[in-house]
């Protein structure tokens, strides 16, 4: 054997540390498998144990014999008042926030305390949140306990999620765009109405879609501020009380008696569905944004 | 003279510039909201509780006494049992799910190629798009009776089913914050080292893990913080008694499962529910104080950047 092709031949040394960063890659791998499996995993169940329970009637009936047996209808209405009421309250706060930290604000004291308020607001603890609803809303500002409390407080809770997606998709709109409008002697607003908020749409959309997505979820700040444990009608006004389909499904587990083991699991997959639903949609949105954005 | 004509003409006070004022006007006020409401948290869990805290509560039973008996006569309100149930759970859940959240940042940032990243990444997203409440089912009802079969302990409901479930809902914030972390580590760094006949293995171990140091801590307070501050999901799979954890297969109960466990029978005003927004005036501070540790460590590094 010449010595030329023996110096290409990698030695013990190189094929130690070869094997090595194998079986540490391997090893990455499978501490990623244990985080994501669970999610297949509690699909698999919730749809095995829940899935049998899902029917048009499930969807559309009352909840019957002491919410043991019917359906989730006026659960399902009530998620919908909730979430719709606080997307409508959050929405215009939380992209007026963010039309001024990305097209207004300048380096200051002031816009770095707002961006340190809003990766608090974040996050705070769900129930604190709710402690806050109680205070703030239920009996400062005398909602009572109804939609419209639950509600302000979701909007409070989700906030951050619309200011930080709508934030970064106007910053994603290039800086000749605005100037070539300036120079046309357009207003900043003119110039943020006609041309940033339409290049930016579907990125704030997403953050609406994810703010769904978390309202629809949550049980704590609703379920002293509004969500009840039964009402046997669905909501005429911002001022009712409802059901709510995360507080159901929180009842349900633990509230009431003599439950059939699958109903639980049936109402966790219509909310997951619900949720994975939405993030699916922001998800496949966000890559099609990301296909096609040519600047 | 010509030039303040010329100032005339373009200082026009027509529709267009009330409009741009007034707008800048609205999207200030949505800018400070922010600022608003935590402010606003924080006043209103505040002075909720004032009355009592200032007046009624001994401070030395409420951090040295494990009897909270908010009901009993005299009524006791010692927190010291569920602040050791919020950092045993959290502890446990940090101890699983730390290194895991570590390795698959490693792997989705530094190994995982193309579709396969891709996937792992949306994965990982939904497992944050679970919510608390079906974390709660999990554990209540599947983790629980496993538990209970598994290790033949008299509760499935415990320590480390709480644990588990929380540590699974903080795993993707942090996992998220430490690829970012790892990602802000300079290319030149891994090529000055591959160039040196490094592996990629050695390359993480010796180049990226020690620069992204102070992110990757970043990641694991953010999920310190989601762990303290995490309500529904403990409140199904802990179990619910105020004790002080012995073991792992002990039954706790924490801050935040107290509040909304409790809040629903305290009336208005009464020293029990003054009482519950003491406990939250103190959640709030352990998160703030997280969070704005976290923050300035991300801050810092970003200014680094730039």
């Amino acid at each position: 054997m010449s010595a030329p092709a023996s110096s290409f031949r990698a030695t013990d040394r190189e094929l130690a540390s070869l094997g090595r960063q194998r079986l540490v890659r391997s090893f990455l791998l499978f501490m990623t498998a244990m985080l994501v499996l669970p999610v297949l995993g509690i699909l698999a169940v919730l749809i095995w144990q829940g899935g049998p329970g899902l029917s048009l009637e499930f969807f559309l009936d009352d909840p019957k014999k002491n919410m043991t047996a019917g359906g989730i209808f006026p659960a399902l209405v009530g998620t919908v008042w909730l979430t719709a009421v606080a997307l409508l309250l959050a929405f215009p706060l939380g992209v007026a926030a963010a039309i001024y930290l990305s097209e207004y604000a300048k380096d200051s004291l002031l816009t770095r305390t707002i961006n340190v308020a809003i990766v608090n607001l974040a996050g705070v603890p769900s129930i604190v949140h709710a402690l806050f609803g109680v205070g703030a809303f239920v009996h400062f500002m005398q909602f009572g306990q109804s939609i419209l409390a639950a509600s302000c407080t979701l909007a409070v809770m989700t906030l951050p999620v619309i200011i930080v997606a709508a934030r970064e998709s106007l910053q994603a709109v290039p800086q000749p765009f605005r100037e070539a409008c300036w120079s046309l002697g357009a207003t900043r607003w003119q110039t943020i109405w006609r041309v940033v908020l339409p290049n930016s749409g579907s990125g704030i959309l997403t953050g609406v879609i994810l703010c769904i997505s978390r309202a629809v979820g949550e049980t704590a700040p609703i379920m002293f501020t509004g969500a009840v444990l039964y009402v046997p009608f669905t909501p005429e006004g911002v001022l009712d009380q409802t059901m709510a389909l995360s507080l159901h499904l929180y009842n349900i587990s633990t509230a009431v008696s003599n439950v059939p083991p699958g109903l639980p699991f049936s109402v966790a997959l219509t909310l997951i569905g619900v949720v994975l639903l939405m993030n699916a949609t922001a998800i496949a949105f966000r890559m099609r944004l990301r296909g096609r954005k040519k600047w | 003279m010509r030039r303040a004509a010329a100032a005339a003409e373009f200082d026009r006070r027509d529709a267009s510039w009330w409009m741009d004022r007034i707008a800048q006007g609205c999207v200030f006020a949505g800018g400070i909201s922010a600022i608003v409401f935590i402010v606003g948290i924080l006043a209103f869990i505040a002075t909720q509780g004032m009355e009592f805290a200032a007046n009624r509560l001994s401070w030395t039973e409420f951090f040295g006494s494990i009897a909270w008996r908010p009901n009993g006569h005299p009524p006791q309100y010692g927190a010291l049992a569920l602040i050791a149930g919020t950092a045993s759970i959290t502890a446990v859940a940090m101890a699983l799910v730390v290194p895991l959240s570590l390795g698959a940042a490693i792997y989705i940032g530094e190994f995982a190629r193309g579709k396969t990243r891709e996937w792992l990444k949306i994965l990982i997203e939904l497992l944050a798009a679970i919510p608390s409440v079906v974390w709660g089912v999990i554990g209540l009802n599947v983790m629980g009776p496993l538990m209970t079969d598994v290790f033949g302990v008299p509760s499935g409901l415990n320590l480390l089913n709480a644990g588990i479930i929380l540590g699974l809902m903080a795993a993707p914030i942090m996992t998220t914050i430490a690829e970012d972390a790892l990602k802000a580590v300079p290319d030149t760094y891994r090529e000055a080292a591959e160039a040196l006949g490094a592996t990629k293995w050695q390359v993480v171990l010796r180049v990226v893990l020690p620069h992204a140091r102070p992110g990757l801590s970043a990641a694991g307070l953010l999920g310190v913080g989601r762990a303290v501050g995490e309500t529904i999901a403990v409140l199904m799979a802990s179990g619910h008694a105020i004790t002080v954890p012995e073991s792992l297969f002990d039954s706790v109960r924490s801050l935040t499962a107290t509040i909304a466990s409790e809040l629903g029978e305290t009336a208005h005003g009464d020293d029990h529910y003054q009482a519950l927004f003491v406990l939250g005036m103190l959640l709030f501070a352990i998160t703030f104080a997280i969070n704005l540790t976290a923050d300035s460590i991300v801050r810092g590094i970003r200014r680094k950047k730039a």
